[in-house]
């Protein structure tokens, strides 16, 4: 393969597709990523203090679900919820989008919750104990005591979430969700020139997760300083 | 004040308190001796209710606070607590670590709180750090910022876990200090703690705790110069 030739059809792609892959994909990929962090965090909220909290029967449902989630392949569960979310949750509609969504939600609130009850967990106990000798209710400790202390440990750990988020998401182009990988479908279909086509989608992967990398590290130096 | 009665508990199969029964009247200063996992400082976390007791009953006042349908919370206000760990809250200044709960619970203004924990920071010489975050105090300044944080709730009784084990020799001294004017003060304190100089010179009377029990009590010339229990004679053979 020549160098030169290679280099030119990679221009002659960039060219003709920048914005099938810059405004398109980038567009989708990152409002998919979005998205699913946004309910991911909610609903990984809840889980965590639901398996903190006093029911014996929540706490083994929400392990099992956890368990479930973290043991299967996520593109297992994107094809699970391709053909499931339209049945379960008709309002949405037969939006490959939405169907996408959906699973990768579920799949990012397990993970989300684990990083939420290990970050709470790892705020010393004796903060909760001087809190409570205080007259502080459990959830005023929580509120005012833990949770400021645990979103240290949270937030670079979500902000990793996110990343891995950004990657995942590229599962959807399986279904065409018009993901930056479905770019690189579709334009491979019309040119046949592969290496290219992953040439520009791994770059503009790289930068997102890269700047997105470079915040969390920013946003930990930030953290610990105080 | 304070009365507990056949006091139980247990961690799993190790038996921590067996059968404690006690009783702090107002104006008290009791310390608590004995070998450490005697059992000292989980009868404190019971006074409290930090641990709740298998069985056996806590009263505060004539009101058992170990029962169903006590808020305990309206009883820990009284009751300030100071920890080994010290426990002071990082993410506050100092000024907030001392006025948070009392703004919390409404019990005094913003304002009032303040002045309240001005007066209180300069009482212990801490006035200058006022605005500094814990992290830049030293493990001496700490525990005295936790020991006003507590006072700062207006509490009838202070219960001290160890307040000196976790400090530098040399800071040992400042919250020693700190203690002693309270119970000078005429503060019902209860206190764990190693420094049998310290007890001795403070205490109304001394528990000594030996295998989930307190097996001998008195004043400290009863206790530290003539111990009648074995056990206690053991042990201070040890530590004096």
């Amino acid at each position: 393969m020549d160098f030169i030739d290679f280099f030119e059809k990679f221009i002659k792609v960039l060219v003709r597709y920048w914005d099938v892959f810059l405004i398109k994909g980038v567009s989708v990929t990152l409002s998919l990523s979005a998205i699913t962090v946004f309910f991911g965090t909610i609903f990984g909220t809840l889980l965590a203090f639901g398996k903190m909290g006093r029911s014996r029967l929540l706490r083994w449902i929400i392990t099992a679900f956890v368990e479930i989630i973290r043991g299967t392949p996520s593109l297992l569960q994107i094809y699970v919820g391709y053909f499931i979310v339209p049945l379960a949750l008709p309002f949405l509609g037969l939006s490959t989008y939405a169907s996408v969504a959906v699973a990768l939600i579920i799949n990012s609130s397990a993970y989300v919750s684990e990083v939420i009850r290990s970050g709470i967990q790892a705020v010393d106990k004796g903060q909760t104990e001087a809190a409570r000798s205080l007259g502080l209710t459990q959830a005023q400790a929580m509120i005012k005591v833990v949770l400021p202390q645990a979103v240290k440990n949270i937030l670079p750990a979500l902000g990793n979430e996110f990343i891995t988020i950004i990657k995942e998401t590229s599962l959807a182009s399986t279904f065409f969700a018009g993901d930056l990988m479905t770019s690189y479908l579709t334009v491979n279909g019309k040119e046949f020139l592969p290496l290219q086509c992953l040439l520009i989608v791994g770059i503009i992967y790289f930068i997102l997760t890269f700047i997105l990398g470079r915040g969390v590290h920013a946003l930990e130096r930030r953290l610990s300083h105080d | 004040m304070i009365k507990v009665t056949d006091l139980h508990k247990s961690f799993g199969e190790l038996k921590v308190l067996d059968g404690v029964s006690e009783q702090v009247e107002k104006g008290e200063a009791v310390s608590i001796i004995g070998p450490s996992g005697s059992g000292k400082s989980t009868f404190l976390r019971c006074l409290n209710l930090l641990e709740i007791p298998d069985s056996g009953t806590v009263e505060f006042e004539g009101h058992v606070l170990n029962q169903k349908g006590v808020d305990i919370n309206l009883y820990r206000r009284r009751m300030g607590m100071v920890f080994q760990g010290f426990n002071v809250f990082p993410h506050m200044s100092c000024i907030d670590n001392i006025t948070m709960a009392p703004v919390l619970q409404k019990l005094k203004t913003k304002e009032e709180a303040t002045a309240q924990a001005e007066a209180l920071l300069k009482k212990v010489g801490l006035y200058e750090k006022r605005d500094e975050h814990p992290n830049k105090l030293s493990g001496g300044q700490k525990q005295r910022l936790a020991i006003v944080r507590a006072l700062a709730m207006e509490p009838d009784v202070m219960l001290f876990d160890e307040p000196t084990s976790a400090l530098d020799p040399e800071m040992v001294g400042e919250v020693l200090n700190v203690i002693r004017d309270l119970v000078k003060a005429g503060m019902t304190t209860v206190i764990v703690s190693h420094e049998m100089g310290f007890v001795r010179e403070i205490s109304d009377r001394v528990l000594f705790m030996d295998g989930g029990n307190i097996l001998e009590r008195g004043t400290p010339d009863d206790i530290f110069n003539h111990p009648k229990n074995p056990r206690t004679q053991d042990f201070l053979s040890k530590v004096l």
